[in-house]
């Protein structure tokens, strides 16, 4: 069962099979909450709406979250290079920048709730809050996920041969930064741009 | 029982006994307890469903009350969908998708073990509401904001299809690596028997439905237990949105509980008729079809709502549009047996009966797309007797036909045909005398999930009611010969020899009831329906001729080095975190949430820690490092 990417029919190993056809399930599971969002952005029930959103604090969470993207990058490459040192060098980088973007968003969440955009306001905010909130829970699943590979290759659990679990674990953490690349552009930036 | 591995702690070693059932990671294993706990639900389903028929076998009757009533339809529809029909497919695939791609297990057998377990807790977490203030009452599609009330005990529903979901996901991802990574040298896409192209289409389809009512149920959930808008009127929340996400899943949902039974039949109608599929692209490329067409027919559900002329338009078009691949199918399955030498075995039986009662259920669809028409039948015991003869009709006949066809395999012993034939028919005439009257009562105006049936209606109507109510004596007749005779064959079967119906794919090649490893060598595959091309050859008119057994293909020496995964406690051990979690979701005790979650990440810890199989690393060799020395190593 353990067979060699030799053995596999595709000559890919089973692990990255899965992972892409898992992400591919995870794109509908946001797609939903983001279809959800579009059709509530004026069911505000007289409470704020999109113009409560504070584009430049938010460009720059994005930035640190895109950017983590690079160290996740390098931490696998270093990984493929068998240089287990660097490797956690740029895990906790990575999982650092995770922790900045969703401390942003815990700061921007208080903002909000303070100026009266709570989720039992109204649909629009329902559907705000649900849908940035499990993009969160994506982050924080990857910061788990990345602190429990530092903590695996410092016991020795996490061999230099096994950088395939560094490549699954950096796509997810791909995946979760293009589904915000996403969310920013079409939550944030459009409807504040057209509300003016 | 004695062991090569070192023993690990929490890791059992045995192969016989309870602790190997619960520990277990092998495909045929874990397949065979999806079977029997479907089996349980079934009779759990069924028995609600008589319930429902009792109080409806005369007008104005009020055996049970309504709130009860509401809570055995509701049940009943939940149970077959997915308790049965959904994990009796998953049945099916675990059993026999390894063995039919020549592999020797799942690409993931721990996970396979999660989602197993995952779909009996989830099972348990529904049914024990009963005991627990009430199971859910408000309909399979619970509609918000009908759902977001208290009073129908919706959070049973949303929670426990929430646990079911991840487990069919879990599934998914697991049976499509397998399929596309696992095949046995030389199995081409073309060369993949029709089950496991409809497999590879239903996996496809769970993998992207899943989430969609993922978003729905966690929506329902927040508005509950939270007071989120989404479904609420009062503040601009639009019901509508429920019932689109709902049923962009919802209808998928239809072809995932019915092409896992158009591929069993693909596979028995060849066999049976002494003839290759008619047609076998056809058949895997109106498969893939549909799985693509699925996603766009799901507002037919909506037509009587505000959708708007053009949405309905346009839907009734695609729904139109649907019935060509299935009427391919069908065709395909007609000329399979035009001019074979046809048997007439239970197994064929069943699936006789599966193409001509899927037929009057797909003709019945084909009417919804008609608007005018749907908005005349909507709720209606016609939308009943037209699901019932796809889902029931069809699904089921097929994956029965499916246990006749494969029960030799699996323990190695033929079913009783006379049992066999008693069941058929009983259960033909049973079904037909139940659902079939309800195309008339629903077209008189009988409306669904109402509890009491109103005299107003007329003597007709109570007399199709009295006429289903009778359909089902029959059923639960027909249920008991079946079970009778699993039974009864389980104990005392004939033997069934390694090759029963002179059949044409590789999972016939190996012994029945095959070994823990299922192959002694892989085969590699030259054909489509691999086993028979090496059973028969063909003389110079084109006949097929049988080869000696001595001069077929052979596929080398056993291997020596069969790398097995070991047993493991933890996708059990993990599962059962879902338990606290989940009531605390239902009761809203942050305690028990906490418990839960927290149990669950550390059982899946647990689980990542552990190797594979013991004295292992876990990790394949691969090009970026030096060949792992010796041959046999990993």
């Amino acid at each position: 069962v353990a067979a060699g990417v030799h053995d596999t029919t595709l000559g890919l190993d089973h692990r990255k099979v899965a992972i892409w056809v898992f992400l591919g399930s995870e794109f509908l599971f946001f797609g939903a909450f983001i279809s959800a969002y579009l059709l509530y952005l004026q069911a505000t029930a007289g409470g704020p709406g999109v113009e409560i959103f504070d584009i430049p604090f938010t460009s720059i969470s994005s930035f640190v979250l895109l950017m983590s993207s690079l160290t996740m990058v390098l931490a696998h490459h270093a990984h493929t290079q068998g240089d287990l040192r660097r490797m956690r060098l740029w895990i906790l980088a990575t999982a650092g920048q995770g922790a900045v973007f969703l401390g942003g968003q815990v700061f921007e969440f208080t903002v909000f709730v303070r100026e009266g955009l709570v989720l039992t306001q109204s649909p629009f905010a329902s559907s705000f809050f649900v849908l940035t909130g499990f993009h969160g829970l994506h982050v924080a699943v990857g910061i788990l996920l990345l602190l429990s590979l530092y903590v695996f290759s410092l016991t020795g659990k996490l061999k230099p041969s096994h950088h395939v679990r560094t490549e699954m674990i950096g796509l997810y953490w791909h995946f979760v930064d293009i589904i915000w690349v996403v969310i920013f552009t079409v939550v944030y930036l459009i409807p504040e741009i057209a509300v003016g | 029982m004695s062991s090569t591995t070192k023993s690990a702690p929490l890791r059992p070693s045995s192969t016989t006994g309870l602790l190997s059932w619960l520990a277990t990671t092998d495909h045929k294993r874990i397949g065979v307890m999806y079977f029997w706990t479907t089996l349980v639900f079934f009779f759990l389903g069924g028995f609600e469903a008589s319930l429902v028929r009792t109080q409806l076998a005369q007008a104005e009757l009020t055996i049970m009350s309504e709130d009860l009533y509401n809570q055995m339809f509701t049940m009943h529809g939940i149970t077959m969908v997915f308790l049965v029909v959904m994990p009796m497919s998953a049945a099916f695939f675990n059993y026999m998708i390894p063995l039919m791609i020549g592999a020797r297990d799942v690409a993931f057998p721990r996970l396979n073990a999660f989602s197993y377990w995952l779909y009996l807790i989830g099972g348990i977490f529904l049914y024990s509401s009963f005991l627990l203030g009430g199971a859910p009452a408000g309909s399979w599609v619970g509609y918000a904001p009908l759902s977001t009330d208290p009073v129908h005990h919706m959070g049973y529903y949303a929670v426990g299809l929430q646990i079911l979901g991840v487990g069919s996901l879990a599934s998914a991802v697991n049976f499509i690596t397998t399929i596309l990574n696992m095949r046995a040298p030389g199995m081409t896409f073309m060369r993949m028997p029709v089950f496991i192209w409809m497999s590879l289409v239903t996996n496809f389809l769970l993998l992207f439905a899943m989430p969609i009512i993922a978003v729905a149920l966690f929506m329902l959930q927040f508005d509950t237990l939270f007071g989120a808008q989404f479904f609420q009127p009062g503040t601009g929340g639009d019901p509508l949105l429920y019932q689109h996400l709902f049923w962009l899943f919802g209808h998928p949902e239809v072809y995932i509980m019915i092409l896992p039974a158009m591929g069993i039949v693909s596979e028995i109608l060849p066999v049976q008729s002494r003839k290759p599929l008619f047609g076998y692209a056809a058949v895997v490329f109106a498969g893939a079809a549909i799985g693509f067409i699925g996603f766009g027919v799901w507002a037919h559900h909506m037509f009587t709502t505000s959708i708007g002329p053009v949405a309905r338009a346009a839907f009734g078009l695609t729904t139109m549009f649907i019935a060509v691949p299935t009427g391919i199918k069908i065709f395909n399955w007609v000329f399979t047996m035009w001019g074979g030498k046809l048997r007439f075995n239970t197994a064929m039986l069943f699936c006789v009966g599966f193409v001509s009662m899927f037929t009057i259920g797909g003709l019945s669809g084909v009417t919804h797309a008609i608007v005018p028409h749907d908005a005349q039948q909507h709720d209606t015991y016609y939308i009943v007797a037209h699901f019932h003869y796809v889902l029931f009709g069809g699904a089921l006949f097929g994956l029965i036909a499916g246990m006749y066809y494969w029960f030799p395999k699996v323990t190695g012993k033929l079913m009783n045909e006379t049992l066999g034939k008693w069941h058929f028919w009983t259960w033909l005439l049973g079904f037909n005398l139940t659902f079939g009257p309800m195309h008339m009562s629903g077209l008189l105006g009988q409306p669904r999930r109402t509890a009491v049936l109103p005299a107003e209606l007329g003597g007709s109507v109570e007399l199709y009611n009295l006429l289903s109510s009778l359909g089902v004596v029959v059923l639960i007749f027909s249920a008991l010969i079946f079970l009778w005779n699993l039974i009864r064959s389980l104990k005392r079967g004939e033997a069934s020899g390694e090759d029963p119906w002179d059949a044409r794919t590789v999972e016939w090649l190996t012994a029945s009831p095959p070994k823990h490893h299922n192959f002694d060598a892989i085969p590699t595959i030259s054909h489509r329906d691999e086993f028979w091309h090496r059973k028969y050859a063909e003389d110079e008119t084109g006949m097929p001729v049988r080869v000696p057994d001595d001069q077929r293909p052979d596929d080398g020496a056993p291997d020596e080095h069969i790398h097995m995964p070991d047993p493991s406690l933890w996708p059990l051990l993990a599962t059962l975190g879902i338990l606290p979690l989940a009531y605390g979701l239902v009761f809203v005790n942050p305690i028990l949430i906490a418990v839960g979650v927290v149990w669950l990440i550390v059982g899946l810890f647990a689980w990542i820690h552990e190797p594979l199989a013991e004295g292992d690393d876990d990790e394949p060799a691969d090009e970026h490092e030096p060949a792992m020395s010796g041959s046999g190593s990993h």
